[in-house]
């Protein structure tokens, strides 16, 4: 009983550890960039999760608040000068007011019908960035080198602060989408995606809590598009605002288990170091085989593990009665 | 100036004729089993690669490719059925979006490894060449590229409603469960939707191949495309589809005519997010 109590406690402080350490021990700029775009990535299928998997609007079109908030605030820092940190919150303002817009026209659309208009409107975000002179078109935006600090947002010699800092926002998402999972709001969103008529035949708007739920997990991915263009320091639609960094969104989360507080951050552990390996391994000649594999890979975990690995440990736990439906202590391993 | 515009006019309804091809393949397997197929415009991009390599290889013009793109594109729906989608019919709602995005990503990813991302053309098709109708100047290969289209889509039309397999298929998409007490085998009427729709987007991408610039990508646009034209025109309507292929090509010339060519998909998706504001369940769905 007490073992039971303690155990994830005492799992949980050693990943903590462990993450704290990991640019400690491991010093090399490509290990270290693994594991900032796998907290990155995270951070976004956390935001996903709040809209798809608490609220069951699966959207394919994250990378457009992704891209609005890396343009927003680096816009803001090439054209005026503002500090990054105030850029990211704009970014991440900008993409929740631009998710509201669109989220009046989508409010009606369920399943497959939300997921096509979701992509659509990504789309002509991407069109509009590809044109807009403002933003630099095509070209894209190149951030200026500026000393570097926290200040400025900005680390020349090592990746290690921009692995805590991503390390810092993922913890500060996984906050946000415990707490809505806790909250009334959470339990609304469930019952709106459950049954949309038995939801507001109970008196839920679902119009407004869907809303509430496409806005803050735009602002979370706004966030994380601006943490990216302070990362690269360059930007472009091609990079920040196309359909496969969506896909990549949804299958992490669903990989992971959507619906569940660990779930997307589990899918982004075993996902994207994945896909960062065999870039570097397979990529390079610009063959194909590696997007192939992963093309494969998608197919074949839709198909036997459609409910993801937390669908699959859940599962596992479930069947011992000495575990129960408590968190398991999975962090561990997944930290290194 | 309206002679351009009369131009701009008959363009677009010369590719909206394609693209009610390419929606109608798609809105058959959507509206049947419910599932929507990431990989519609990858297979669209397989048939113009089969109709290439027979040029290239063989000789043999893109209008008599025509039945081996639908022979090959059906095969090829019945294995993506059979493998991935008929195992996840009964799983996740996410699953079911996801697995054929896997499947286009391979395809489109085992095309560049294959035949690089080169773009390529059919030189001299047996069918080309413009002639003057008046002011306005028709391509050979579009028109017939069109007019074909009508007629594939037309036969698909007889079949469904004249023959007992057609209206098998007609019976499943309305009522799969009704369907399936009056004896009718829904999973083999899934498979035969799938490979059909499949064909139709094979025989499009042949019909593409004679005046389309063919590389590994190109079902990226067509198939984004033809997602919002069987939204638009509603959930499995194939006269939906078809009214709204048109529309949605004449819309994308006469936005680029009026408003910047840059951005005539962008338009495109915008009419689209705005009909389904106002009417979720698409211009002619139910």
């Amino acid at each position: 009983m007490l073992a039971r109590r303690v155990l994830p406690v005492v799992a949980a402080s050693a990943a903590g550890v462990a993450l704290l350490l990991f640019p400690v021990v491991f010093r090399g700029p490509f290990p270290l960039h693994v594991m900032i775009m796998t907290f990155l990535f995270a951070l976004m299928a956390v935001a996903w999760n709040i809209m798809g998997g608490y609220a069951g609007m699966f959207s394919f079109g994250q990378a457009a608040f992704f891209g609005i908030g890396a343009y927003t605030s680096s816009w803001l820092l090439v054209a005026h000068g503002v500090s990054p940190w105030i850029g990211l919150l704009a970014g991440g303002a900008t993409a929740a007011l631009t998710a509201a817009a669109i989220g009046i026209p989508c409010s009606n659309l369920r399943g497959h019908y939300f997921a096509i208009a979701s992509i659509a409107f990504a789309e002509i975000v991407r069109i509009h960035f590809n044109n807009w002179k403002l933003v630099g078109a095509a070209e894209g935006l190149t951030i200026p080198m500026l000393p570097q600090g926290l200040a400025s947002f900005q680390f020349h010699q090592s990746k290690a602060p921009y692995y805590y800092i991503a390390l810092a926002f993922l913890l500060l998402a996984l906050a946000v989408s415990w707490w809505v999972a806790r909250s009334r709001m959470g339990y609304y969103f469930r019952a709106i995606k459950e049954s949309h008529d038995l939801a507001m035949v109970l008196g839920i708007s679902f119009v407004r809590y869907r809303m509430w739920a496409i806005m803050l997990s735009a602002f979370l991915t706004g966030v994380a598009g601006t943490f990216y263009a302070q990362y690269i320091l360059y930007l472009d639609p091609e990079s920040v605002l196309i359909l496969p960094i969506s896909v990549q969104v949804v299958l992490i989360a669903m990989l992971g288990g959507a619906g569940s507080i660990l779930g997307p951050v589990i899918g982004a552990v075993v996902l994207v170091p994945l896909s960062e390996v065999t870039r570097v391994e397979l990529g390079y000649k610009g063959t194909g085989l590696d997007m192939m594999i992963y093309g494969a890979l998608i197919t074949i975990i839709s198909v036997y593990q459609p409910k993801g690995v937390w669908g699959l440990l859940y599962g596992l736990g479930a069947r011992r009665p000495a575990a129960p439906d408590g968190p398991p202590a999975l962090a561990g391993p997944e930290g290194k | 100036m309206s002679g351009q515009l009369v131009q701009q006019l008959v363009n677009g309804l010369l590719i909206g004729c394609v693209y009610s091809l390419i929606a109608i393949g798609l809105t058959l397997i959507w509206g049947v089993m419910n599932i929507v197929n990431f990989a519609h415009g990858d297979f669209l991009m397989l048939g113009m690669f089969v109709s290439f390599w027979l040029y290239t290889l063989y000789g043999i013009d893109p209008i008599f490719a025509i039945p081996v793109c639908a022979l090959l594109l059906f095969v090829l729906g019945l294995l993506v059925y059979r493998y991935a989608v008929s195992r996840v019919m009964r799983g996740p709602m996410l699953a079911q979006l996801v697995v054929t995005f896997g499947v286009a990503i391979f395809l489109a990813n085992a095309a560049v490894l294959l035949w690089t991302p080169d773009f390529r053309v059919i030189d001299r098709p047996l069918l080309s060449g413009t002639f003057a109708l008046g002011s306005v100047q028709v391509s050979v290969p579009k028109l017939v590229a069109s007019v074909g289209s009508v007629l594939v889509s037309g036969a698909l039309l007889l079949f469904l409603e004249r023959t007992r397999t057609g209206k098998a298929i007609l019976a499943t998409e309305m009522n799969r469960d009704s369907a399936l007490l009056m004896g009718i085998n829904t999973d083999r009427v899934n498979a035969l939707s799938f490979g059909i729709g499949s064909a139709l987007v094979g025989i499009a991408g042949a019909f593409l191949s004679m005046y389309y610039y063919i590389y590994p990508q190109v079902g990226g646009t067509f198939g984004t495309l033809s997602f919002a034209i069987v939204a638009l025109g509603g959930f499995g309507s194939i006269s939906g589809a078809f009214v709204a292929g048109i529309l949605v090509g004449l819309v994308q010339t006469l936005g680029g005519y009026f408003f910047d060519p840059a951005y005539k998909y962008a338009i495109v998706f915008l009419l689209y997010l705005l009909t389904v504001w106002i009417r979720p369940q698409g211009l002619l769905g139910w």
